[in-house]
């Protein structure tokens, strides 16, 4: 961490960047910010640990909109949504320079509900340079150990890899943390009849509070305008004024960004609700990966999806009853 | 003063149902939300915060006002029935139970909201002491004792048992009704015990006692122009998750819904968050993320202040501390007032 700060300080210092974005610490210990810094003094409150796990990328777009260069530590799996955004030239890649840092999986600081860890006084065992395999949690109920694995994202169950896909440079190790087939999920939700599917996705959306932190967080959701907040709407954008309108919004929502959606797992992450949104994503990738052939969102900075290209020999997945 | 066990929780709950509905914690697709009970309900008194705050039972997220129909050439308005029917809210926190006196502030001052007000009319609050406060919890700063909520009836759990006091009218009606499950008890050592045990642990939280002493009725708006915002800010996705979740967020939008043959007018949360609050003809007051930002905290520990003998319009639940997706927070804004 110690190397990042030294780099951000040269990098401000030499003038090569006019402000940094990175994490700021908090009391808390567990709770950083993303944060923008723009003197070495401020420097002094950057963190980079286990809890850094909000995916900067889509923060970016604005960043670049305005004047100088910006640098930005990239976890492996933000790079997805930052080549993504590039092949949608929401970015200017010459406002940023992009500095790839190790990452050895992220935490969940909402697992700690259901872990019954209450009342934190300090952590440790979470920051880049230790060794991240048990997290120590001193309480006022007492100590908890846990072990780094189980506090993880679910999206780092289903690492996507330790590579950077785009960077200028790199600072760190990184560590693949997948320990979980990534379709396993969607499959066993396949095999489900569609009574249970259905009894399934109510019984989660149904605890939809249209808050919208699953769309403004989405790096694939970058429309200058959504549809949802138009005022035209009979209905409104911030309240689900009957079920039907639960499920429309994430399923419109899904169907919007499958085949940019990367799965980096921002949805499900800050839903404050704990709904699984990334499995409706998901199954998208899983489909357009059996029509046409495996299709990673983001590997690459100037890709054309397989939804914005067209080939003689596509396959036409509907029968003609306009079903699948 | 009575009690009953914890293992008769359903019988008790049952009871009620019988003359009215009971809203209750129930966990659902992992989460714990109030919902109206009944027998298959997996009801969930041990989780310390459900992630709504139940208030939307006296202040729905949504909710139709009035109805218009049109037939031809006549426009039928039909208006919308009030609550008249008695209800109880069962396990509120002390913080929760305040964040409904602070919406009293606002829906039953001149001009009344009848739909509220029918609501509170008919409601009963059964709050509960809570046993095992977190660290995002504050409410002891706002001079919110966790250890004796506000409400109609209070329960306290020791061990096995829960410790039934009535604190109203509306508590004695409904203590009545359960009677005949509830023991009478005049030892009220273990309720005490309890109540020190938490403030004992309250007083090793690290945000319980918060100090708020630059906050509060501000006459030159110092704070309003403070460089801080923008620092605050920066990272605010310009989601509702903050106000949705909290006790004590009291803003609505009114909107109409088009039934094909009329409209529906409607209400529901609106979001000081939301780039459309507040839109105007002229359009937006607010133009920035910042502006709107700072809106929300202003409202809470100033403007709110201002207008209500200085009594503040957050309850310290923590709920935006705990699910923020940016990791910005109201104890954040606090203490960076505390830096000089």
């Amino acid at each position: 961490m110690l190397e990042m700060i030294k780099r951000a300080k040269e990098l401000l210092s030499d003038n090569s960047v006019d402000r940094v974005i990175g994490w700021k610490r908090d009391e808390s210990g567990f709770n950083p910010e993303i944060s923008v810094f723009r003197t070495a003094e401020e420097l002094e409150l950057f963190v980079y640990d286990g809890f850094c796990s909000a995916n900067m990328s889509k923060m970016l777009i604005n960043e670049t909109k305005k004047e100088g260069k910006v640098l930005a530590f990239l976890k492996p799996c933000d790079t997805y949504s930052m080549n993504q955004l590039l092949c949608e030239h929401r970015i200017d890649r010459e406002k940023l320079y992009i500095i790839g840092v190790g990452c050895k999986g992220k935490l969940d600081q909402r697992k700690f509900a259901s872990l019954k860890i209450k009342g934190i006084l300090s952590v440790s065992g979470a920051g880049f340079d230790d060794k991240n395999e048990i997290v120590a949690f001193k309480t006022v109920y007492g100590e908890r150990k846990v072990p780094y694995k189980e506090l993880m994202l679910e999206r780092c169950a289903v690492c996507k890899g330790k590579e950077h896909r785009i960077f200028d440079e790199i600072i760190g190790e990184s560590e693949e943390t997948a320990f979980e087939e990534r379709f396993a999920q969607i499959e066993s939700i396949e095999r489900m009849s569609p009574e249970e599917r259905y009894k399934f996705f109510r019984s989660e959306l149904s605890k939809c509070i249209r808050c919208n932190a699953c769309r403004n967080a989405c790096p694939a959701c970058s429309c200058r305008k959504c549809v949802f907040d138009s005022n035209n709407f009979d209905s409104s954008q911030k309240a689900n004024v009957d079920s039907f309108e639960e499920k429309m919004f994430h399923i419109i929502r899904s169907f919007h960004v499958s085949g940019r959606c990367t799965d980096c797992g921002e949805c499900s992450r800050v839903c404050p609700q704990g709904i699984p949104l990334h499995l409706f994503n998901r199954k998208f990738i899983k489909d357009i990966n059996d029509f046409y052939g495996e299709y990673q969102a983001g590997e690459t900075s100037d890709a054309r999806g397989p939804l914005v290209s067209f080939e003689t020999d596509d396959p036409e997945p509907y029968d003609n009853k306009g079903r699948a | 003063m009575y009690k009953f066990s914890k293992n008769d929780i359903d019988s008790l709950l049952k009871r009620i149902c019988i003359s009215q509905d009971v809203f209750v914690p129930v966990r659902n697709a992992d989460k714990v939300n109030y919902a109206l009970y009944n027998e298959n309900s997996a009801v969930d008194l041990e989780t310390l915060k459900t992630v709504k705050s139940g208030k939307d039972l006296f202040f729905p997220q949504s909710e139709t006002l009035y109805t218009c129909r049109k037939d031809g050439k006549k426009i039928s308005v039909e208006p919308q029935k009030l609550r008249d029917s008695r209800f109880v809210v069962f396990g509120m926190k002390a913080c929760d139970v305040a964040g409904v006196e602070i919406l009293d502030r606002v829906f039953l001052s001149e001009p009344v909201d009848t739909f509220y007000k029918a609501r509170r009319d008919h409601g009963t609050i059964v709050s509960l002491v809570c046993s095992n406060p977190d660290s995002s919890c504050f409410c002891n700063a706002f001079e919110i004792d966790n250890t004796m909520p506000h409400g109609d009836v209070v329960l306290t759990q020791v061990g096995e048992d829960y410790y039934w006091e009535t604190k109203s009218e509306k508590g004695d009606a409904l203590t009545e009704e359960v009677r005949e499950l509830l023991l009478p008890c005049e030892d009220d050592s273990a309720v005490k015990a309890e109540r020190e045990k938490i403030k004992e642990i309250n007083s090793m939280l690290p945000n319980m006692n918060i100090s708020l002493k630059n906050w509060g009725e501000d006459e030159n708006l110092e704070i309003f122009s403070s460089k801080n915002w923008e620092g605050l800010s920066s990272s605010c996705l310009a989601c509702g998750t903050c106000t949705f979740v909290c006790p004590t967020c009291q803003c609505y939008d009114i909107k109409d819904y088009d039934t094909g043959h009329g409209i529906q007018r409607y209400r529901c949360w609106d979001s000081c968050m939301y780039s459309d609050f507040t839109m105007m003809a002229h359009g937006n007051n607010r133009t920035t993320q910042m502006q709107r930002y700072r809106q929300r905290f202003m409202h809470k520990l100033v403007y709110f202040p201002t207008n209500n003998n200085g009594v503040f319009s957050c309850v310290g639940c923590g709920r935006c501390v705990d699910l923020c997706p940016s990791g910005l927070n109201i104890l954040k804004v606090i203490k960076k007032w505390e830096e000089k």
